[in-house]
C-alpha cells in the first residue's frame, strides 16, 4: 500500500500542517492535564484503527527531521508490527532510526515501557486501545466522561475489592489502572503491570494516542501515577520467576517461548534492545550459544 | 541452542510480493479494467463510494480491484485517500426535489404526481442463475438501449414532489423545517453524544451497510418498532452547487446519483399533539436502495427522545451504541488487530492464573 509513496507525494511524517497542528494543540492540552484524555479529530490512516493508528498520529505530530525514531512492539524492534511503522515513517519522514533505546529521540511503543531508564528529552508515544479505563465497567462515553468530572472512581474500587473477595487478589495484570497526581484515573495502555511503576516520575514526555476512540492523553516528565490498591492489598509488579536465557536478567520482563511439544519452554527477554545490549556486554544466559557462521 | 525469531522486514516483503500475485488470479485470465469493474460492478462500486463518503467510481473501482473484491477493504483505501484530501469547498445542499429520477416508487400511494417509474430494480426479478451470462466469448445481447431509459427523469421539480409535501400540505405529517445551519462533520471532528440528527445521518449513511441493514431489520420485528412505510424511495442523479464569492453564483461542478428513502411512521401523538405521521430520513451515495431504506428506519428509531417516546432499550433506539458501532473501518480495524502480538499482555495473564491455580491447589490441600 506504500510502495508507491514517491518522494514529496505526501508532507513530511504524512499528515499535513493542519493535522499536525490540531494533533499538537490536543497533545498540548493532555500535557496541561495529566491524565485527561483529549478528544482529537482522528485521521482515517493509512493502516488500519488497532495496529496503533493513534500513536502514530502522535508521533507525526511529534516528529521533527532531526529525530532518532525507534518502534516497539510487544518490547521488540523485530515484531511486524514494528518494523512496518517503523518503515512508514522512515518513507514518510526520512527520519533516522535505532534500535538503541538510549539513542533514540522519540520512542514509539505498543504494550512495553523499555527497560532501560528514559532521559530527559525523550519521548515515548503509546499505541492505545481503549483509552477510558473504566469502560468495561461502564460502556456508555456519555457515563465514563460523567465519573471523571466528578472524580466518581467507586466503581473501580469495588471492581478491584470484588477481584479480591473471588481470587485473594487483584487479578489484573495489564492495562492496570493509575491515578495520576490524585486526579484523573489512567489506563496506561496494556502494558504488563511490572511496567507501571516506571510510569511514575519519569523524566522523560509520556503521551498515549487512541486512534479509534479519538483520544489523546499525557504524563509531563516527573508526574506522580500510582497504581490503584488498597493499604492490606498493596500493589504488586509480577513477571515470570525467571532469568532470561540469553543474557541472563533477573530483572527484565520475560516473553515464554514453547520449544518442543514435551512441556520445554525458555523465557526470553521481551526488550530486545535490553537483551542484546547485555548480551554484547558479554552476559550470558542458560541457552545462550552465538549464532553459527553463515547461518539465515 | 535457540535463535531469536528474527525476519520481520523479510517476511513483510514476501507477504506483499505473495499477496499481489494472489490478487492478479491466473494470468492466463486477462486482468479486469477500472472501466469493467466501474460500469458492471456498479453496485459494489456505489457501495464503496457510500462508506469511503468519496464520490467517485473510477477510485472506487480501484479500490475494489487492488482489495480483491473484499469491500470493506476497498473502503478503507477510500477512506485513507480520502482523509489527504484538500477541502475546497462545500457544496450547496443538494435538492433532490429536482433529481432526475431513474427510480421513483411510492408505497403509500397507487399513484402521484410524477408516477411510479420501476426503474432498474432486481425487485421482480427471478433469482434463477442465468446461465447465458456464463457462456464464455458470447457477446452479451447489445440490443437497444432500453427505450425507458431516461424516460423517468424530469428536470423540473413540480413533476416529482416529495410525498411527504402532500401529506404536509394537510399536516398529517410532522414538519421538516428547513435550516441553514452548519452540519457537524464526524471526519473533521471527534464525535460528541449526544449528538444532533445531522451527524447521525453522517454516521448513518458511511456506516456499514450489513450493520445498518441488521438495526433496522431489528426494529421491523420489535426491538424498537416504528412502523414505518415507504413513503418514497427514489435514485438519480441531482446536481452539486457551489458558490463562487467572486462570481456572486453558484455553479454547477458536475453530478452525482443519490438514493432516497423517505419513511411515514406512525405516532400515537400526545396531550398537547394530536396525532401525526413522523418522518424517517435515508441518504446515500449512489444506488444503494437497501442502505437507505435500512438508514431511514434507523434514523427514525433513534428519534424516539424528540418524539416524547419511550426508550424501550433496543438497540437501534439507542445512540451511542448505533453511532459508536457503525463504522466498518473501526471496527473490522479493532476486530483483527487482536491477530497482532500480544505476547506481553498474554504472560501476564499465564503468570496471573499460574499464581491464582497454586494458591487455590495450596488450599484444597490444607483443607484435606
Amino acid at each position: 500500500m506504500t510502495e508507491h509513496l514517491a518522494a514529496g507525494a505526501y508532507n513530511f511524517a504524512y499528515l499535513d500542517e493542519q493535522t499536525k497542528r490540531m494533533i499538537r494543540r490536543a497533545i498540548l492540552k493532555g500535557i496541561a492535564v495529566p491524565g485527561y484524555q483529549v478528544p482529537f479529530a482522528s485521521r482515517e490512516m493509512p493502516m488500519p484503527y488497532g495496529w496503533g493508528t493513534g500513536g502514530v498520529q502522535v508521533t507525526a505530530a511529534c516528529l521533527v527531521p532531526e529525530d532518532r525514531l525507534k518502534v516497539i512492539d510487544q518490547g521488540a524492534d523485530d515484531t511486524t508490527n514494528a518494523v512496518s511503522i517503523r518503515r512508514f515513517f522512515q518513507r514518510t519522514a526520512g527520519v533516522a532510526v535505532t534500535e538503541a533505546t538510549g539513542q533514540a529521540t522519540v520512542i514509539q511503543t505498543r504494550h512495553r515501557i523499555p527497560e532501560s531508564a528514559l532521559k530527559q528529552g525523550q519521548i515515548l508515544v503509546y499505541q492505545v486501545p481503549i483509552p477510558e479505563p473504566l469502560r468495561f465497567l461502564e460502556p456508555r462515553e456519555t457515563e465514563t466522561r460523567k465519573m471523571h468530572e466528578l472524580e466518581e472512581y467507586g466503581l473501580m474500587h469495588v471492581k478491584l475489592y470484588e477481584d479480591i473477595a473471588r481470587h485473594g487478589q487483584i487479578a489484573t495484570s495489564y492495562a492496570y489502572p493509575v491515578r495520576v497526581e490524585g486526579r484523573y484515573v489512567m489506563d496506561p495502555s496494556p502494558i504488563p503491570k511490572f511496567d507501571n511503576p516506571k510510569l511514575s516520575g519519569n523524566p522523560a514526555i509520556q503521551l498515549f494516542g487512541a486512534g479509534r476512540e479519538q483520544r489523546i492523553y499525557a504524563l509531563p516528565p516527573w508526574t506522580q501515577a500510582v497504581s490503584l490498591d488498597f493499604d492490606d492489598h498493596p500493589f504488586e509488579t509480577s513477571k515470570a520467576p525467571h532469568d532470561c536465557d540469553l543474557c541472563g536478567a533477573k530483572d527484565s520482563y520475560l516473553d515464554e517461548v514453547i520449544t518442543d511439544d514435551q512441556g520445554g519452554r525458555m523465557f526470553v527477554c521481551s526488550d530486545t534492545d535490553y537483551c542484546a545490549g547485555r548480551r554484547a556486554r558479554g552476559m550470558k544466559g542458560r541457552l545462550w550459544a552465538p549464532e553459527p557462521e553463515g547461518a539465515a | 541452542m535457540y535463535v531469536a525469531v528474527k525476519g520481520g522486514e523479510r517476511a513483510i516483503d514476501n507477504a506483499h510480493e505473495w499477496l499481489a500475485e494472489e490478487r492478479r488470479g491466473n494470468p492466463a485470465v486477462p486482468e479486469l479494467t477500472i472501466p469493467q469493474i466501474r460500469e458492471q460492478m456498479k453496485l459494489a462500486v456505489n457501495r464503496v463510494m457510500a462508506e469511503g463518503s468519496l464520490y467517485d467510481p473510477d477510485l472506487a473501482a480501484l479500490a475494489i480491484k487492488q482489495a480483491r473484491g473484499d469491500l470493506i477493504e476497498a473502503v478503507f483505501l477510500i477512506r485513507a485517500y480520502r482523509t489527504t484530501l484538500p477541502r475546497l469547498a462545500s457544496s450547496r445542499p443538494v435538492d433532490t426535489g429536482a433529481m432526475a429520477v431513474d427510480r421513483r416508487i411510492s408505497a403509500t400511494f397507487k399513484d402521484l404526481p410524477g408516477g411510479q417509474v420501476l426503474g432498474p430494480t432486481f425487485d421482480y426479478t427471478h433469482r434463477l442463475l442465468d446461465f447465458t451470462l456464463m457462456a464464455e466469448g458470447a457477446t452479451p445481447d447489445q440490443g437497444s438501449p432500453s427505450p425507458l431509459k431516461g424516460q423517468g427523469r424530469c428536470e423540473d421539480e413540480t413533476r416529482a414532489p416529495h410525498v411527504t409535501g402532500f401529506l404536509n400540505q394537510d399536516g398529517l405529517i410532522e414538519e421538516a423545517t428547513p435550516s441553514d445551519t452548519m452540519p457537524p462533520d464526524l471526519t473533521r471532528e471527534p464525535m460528541e453524544l449526544p449528538a444532533s440528527r445531522a451527524l447521525r445521518l453522517q454516521a448513518l449513511t458511511r456506516g456499514d451497510e450489513g450493520f445498518v441493514l441488521s438495526m433496522a431489520y431489528s426494529t421491523q420485528r420489535g426491538y424498537g418498532r416504528t412502523h414505518a412505510f415507504v413513503g418514497e424511495l427514489r435514485i438519480g442523479t441531482v446536481a452539486v452547487e457551489v458558490d463562487i464569492p467572486e462570481l456572486g453564483f453558484a455553479v454547477e461542478v458536475g453530478e452525482v446519483e443519490l438514493t432516497e428513502c423517505e419513511t411515514v411512521n406512525q405516532f400515537k401523538g400526545s396531550r398537547t399533539e394530536p396525532p401525526q405521521f413522523t418522518r424517517g430520513y435515508g441518504l446515500v451515495f449512489g444506488q444503494s436502495e437497501r442502505k437507505a431504506i435500512a438508514m431511514s428506519l434507523v434514523d427514525r428509531a433513534l428519534r424516539w427522545q424528540e418524539l416524547g417516546e419511550d426508550f424501550t432499550g433496543a438497540p437501534a433506539q439507542d445512540e451511542e451504541f448505533v453511532l459508536m458501532h457503525c463504522d466498518n473501518i473501526q471496527a473490522t480495524g479493532f476486530l483483527e488487530h487482536i491477530k497482532l502480538p500480544h505476547y506481553v499482555d498474554f504472560q501476564a495473564e499465564l503468570e496471573l492464573v499460574r499464581k491464582l491455580r497454586a494458591e487455590a491447589g495450596a488450599m484444597q490441600e490444607a483443607a484435606e
